[in-house]
């Protein structure tokens, strides 16, 4: 299809179709599962877009989500019966104009600078929290109200399936956007000023403009991705957006590879499943608590080191090649076996 | 009078105007913290010329086309493109007015494709048609450039690599064309391929500023120039006067 904007529908509704006959498959764990996968991927696609694409390094994306899951509890300790669709565009907006004042600052910055600032973001944030307990609930946090599914859906239909579905519709309207985005004029401005800013500015592009409209978009889908997470859990702590949530994203984009949307996808799968993977490993193995704890962060470091130095273009461009060569085996089936792929 | 003019503050030599002024820098300084790289820079380029900057290494030539096109900051004097000041502007705003800087080290996209690199060049473009042309243009003047169009810019060689910084300016059409070394690393048969191109789009209307060590090479193209000294200009008239004077044969020519 030469219509990118047809092709990413199709690809998108494909998925969707798909995605949703699987969550009648599997058990209502494995839904709570792909829901987590789900709500990763909108966070580690944002983090394609600005880091991946536009080359801005961020830490902080743990604690732009923190804003988004903030921003829904809030509003829920508030008005506990607010449809789901309000606190989720609410934390859309306040992390996208979180986003703007970061991206301004950022757009000064450069390289080590920029990770410094994000760093700080991210180990700061969540001790605000803390420090203003009777707003933000303290360590302990705010508790989020499970969504239950409407009665059109049936009295049995389970809370684990519904909120899957909520998470593949985010998710896929995040990936049919960015996608979107990516393919088009804006997509070529992100990697010139990637690729070189001078260059981007003698080409007649504000840099500036391109990279704060880069924060913003990213940080949107951060807080989307947070707001969900907090339904997710059913709770907003601290905790759960400490620095290790920033240094997943970043993993899940490096394994999947770097800039591609795809890699997203396929490294939020990894860095989610991973963690339960291995603590059912752990069970099997009768592992101490503190082994299967840390194994799963142990894993990703070992799992980044070889995709890097393997795979440079991560699994994505891995399969890429692949298919590329068997595509040329198919149809030579005489050529020789000894390939010479760059 | 003789015919080349040692410079004076302010005051660049006058020599038959090919057109109206295109550009005319006056007493320009400009500073990195503490260093002073150019130090009372005039120059002017008519409409439909080729003027030569010439000077050794560190002399300013660099420093003199970021500040044009608005890379670098004069600390006092004026830029004026058509008259219009435009020294205040940011770089993507005085690209967009059409000053088109093929810059040191070519600065590619390299993770572009040679197709991307020029589009990106006529990004500020509306006129479908006139890119379309333009693309043309630039395949016309670089056959080499047309087999590679998919290639990734990162992979191209050296020539290729200048083809195609000067194929990107050019794609903005615009108004001058500022260019630092395009000779600089190339074997001598692609130099005159470049320099072969430069007097075609001379020949067609465009207004060029040349900056470039091979002095002999740049002041048989252009009609005038300017020599550049630790950030002053030291000379500046008539090509055919410069290469004649005894001065820059001795210093630039090697003679
Ligand atoms: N970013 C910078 N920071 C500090 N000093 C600089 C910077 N860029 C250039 N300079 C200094 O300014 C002076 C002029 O440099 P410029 O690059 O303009 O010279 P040039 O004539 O283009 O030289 P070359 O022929 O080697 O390219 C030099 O003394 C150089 O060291
Ligand atoms: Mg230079």
């Amino acid at each position: 299809m030469r219509n990118p904007l047809l092709r990413h529908a199709t690809v998108c509704v494909a998925l969707a179709v798909v995605l949703v006959l699987l969550t009648y498959v599997f058990d209502a764990f494995t839904d709570y599962k792909i829901a987590g996968v789900a709500i990763f991927f909108i966070a580690a696609a944002g983090l394609t877009v600005l880091t991946g694409v536009n080359g801005q390094l961020s830490l902080g994306h743990g604690a732009l989500m923190a804003i988004g899951a903030y921003t829904t509890s809030l509003l829920l300790k508030e008005q506990p019966q607010l449809p789901m669709i309000l606190p989720l565009l609410a934390a859309i907006v306040s992390t996208g104009v979180a986003g703007a004042v970061i991206g301004v600052a950022a757009a000064r910055l450069r390289g080590p600078y920029l990770a410094g600032a994000t760093l700080a973001l991210a180990v700061g944030l969540p001790q605000v929290a803390v420090h203003y307990g009777s707003v933000f609930g303290g360590n302990q946090g705010l508790p989020v109200p499970v969504p239950t599914p409407p009665s059109a859906l049936g009295g049995d239909f389970p809370n684990e399936r519904w909120l899957a579905w909520i998470a593949i519709a985010a998710a896929l309207i995040t990936l049919f956007l960015l996608a979107n985005l990516v393919s088009g004029a804006t997509g070529a401005r992100l990697r010139a000023v990637a690729d070189d800013e001078a260059a981007a500015s003698l080409a007649g592009i504000n840099v500036a403009r391109i990279q704060v409209l880069a924060f913003v978009v990213s940080a949107a889908c951060a807080g989307l991705a947070g707001s969900l997470f907090a339904y997710w859990v059913g709770l907003t702590a601290p905790s759960g957006f400490g620095l290790s949530v920033s240094l997943q994203l970043l993993s899940a984009i490096v394994i999947g590879g770097l800039g591609s949307l795809s890699g997203a996808v396929l490294g939020s799968f990894l860095v989610v499943m991973a963690p339960f993977t291995i603590s059912d490993l752990a069970g099997n193995l009768n592992l101490s608590s503190d082994v299967a704890n840390n194994l799963p962060l142990a894993l990703y470091g070992v799992v980044l080191i070889v995709t890097m130095l393997a795979f440079p273009r991560g699994i994505q461009g891995a399969l890429f090649s692949l298919w590329r060569l068997a595509k040329r085996n198919l149809r030579r089936p005489q050529a020789p076996t000894v390939s010479t792929t760059a | 009078m003789t015919p080349v003019e040692a410079h004076t503050e302010g005051n660049g030599a006058a020599p038959a105007a090919a057109g109206a002024p295109m550009l005319e820098l006056r007493s320009i300084d400009v500073n990195y913290g503490r260093v002073r790289a150019l130090r009372g820079v005039s120059l002017t380029v008519n409409e439909g010329e080729i003027v030569a900057l010439i000077g050794s290494n560190g002399a300013g030539k660099t420093t003199t086309l970021r500040t044009i096109s608005g890379l670098n900051r004069p600390s006092r004097g004026e830029v004026r493109l058509r008259g219009v000041p435009i020294h205040q502007l940011g770089a993507e705003r005085i690209a967009r007015m059409g000053v088109a800087h093929a810059p040191e080290g070519r600065r590619l996209f390299p993770r572009m494709t040679v197709r991307e690199n020029l589009e990106m060049g006529a990004y500020a473009r509306t006129d479908r048609a006139g890119v379309r042309e333009s693309f043309e243009r630039v395949f016309t003047l670089f056959p080499r450039l047309k087999e590679r169009t998919s290639q990734l810019a990162g992979s191209l060689s050296g020539g290729e690599q200048q083809m195609v910084a000067i194929g990107r300016a050019y794609m903005s059409n615009p108004q001058i064309l500022l260019l630092d070394e395009p000779s600089l690393g190339l074997a001598p048969i692609l130099v005159d391929t470049i320099f072969e191109v430069i007097r075609e789009i001379n020949a067609r209307g465009g207004t060029i500023l040349l900056i470039e060590q091979n002095a002999l090479l740049a002041l048989k193209t252009a009609s005038r120039g300017y020599v550049l000294e630790t950030g002053n200009i030291a000379l500046s008239g008539p090509a055919q006067d410069l290469l004649t004077s005894p001065d820059v044969q001795r210093a630039y020519l090697g003679m």
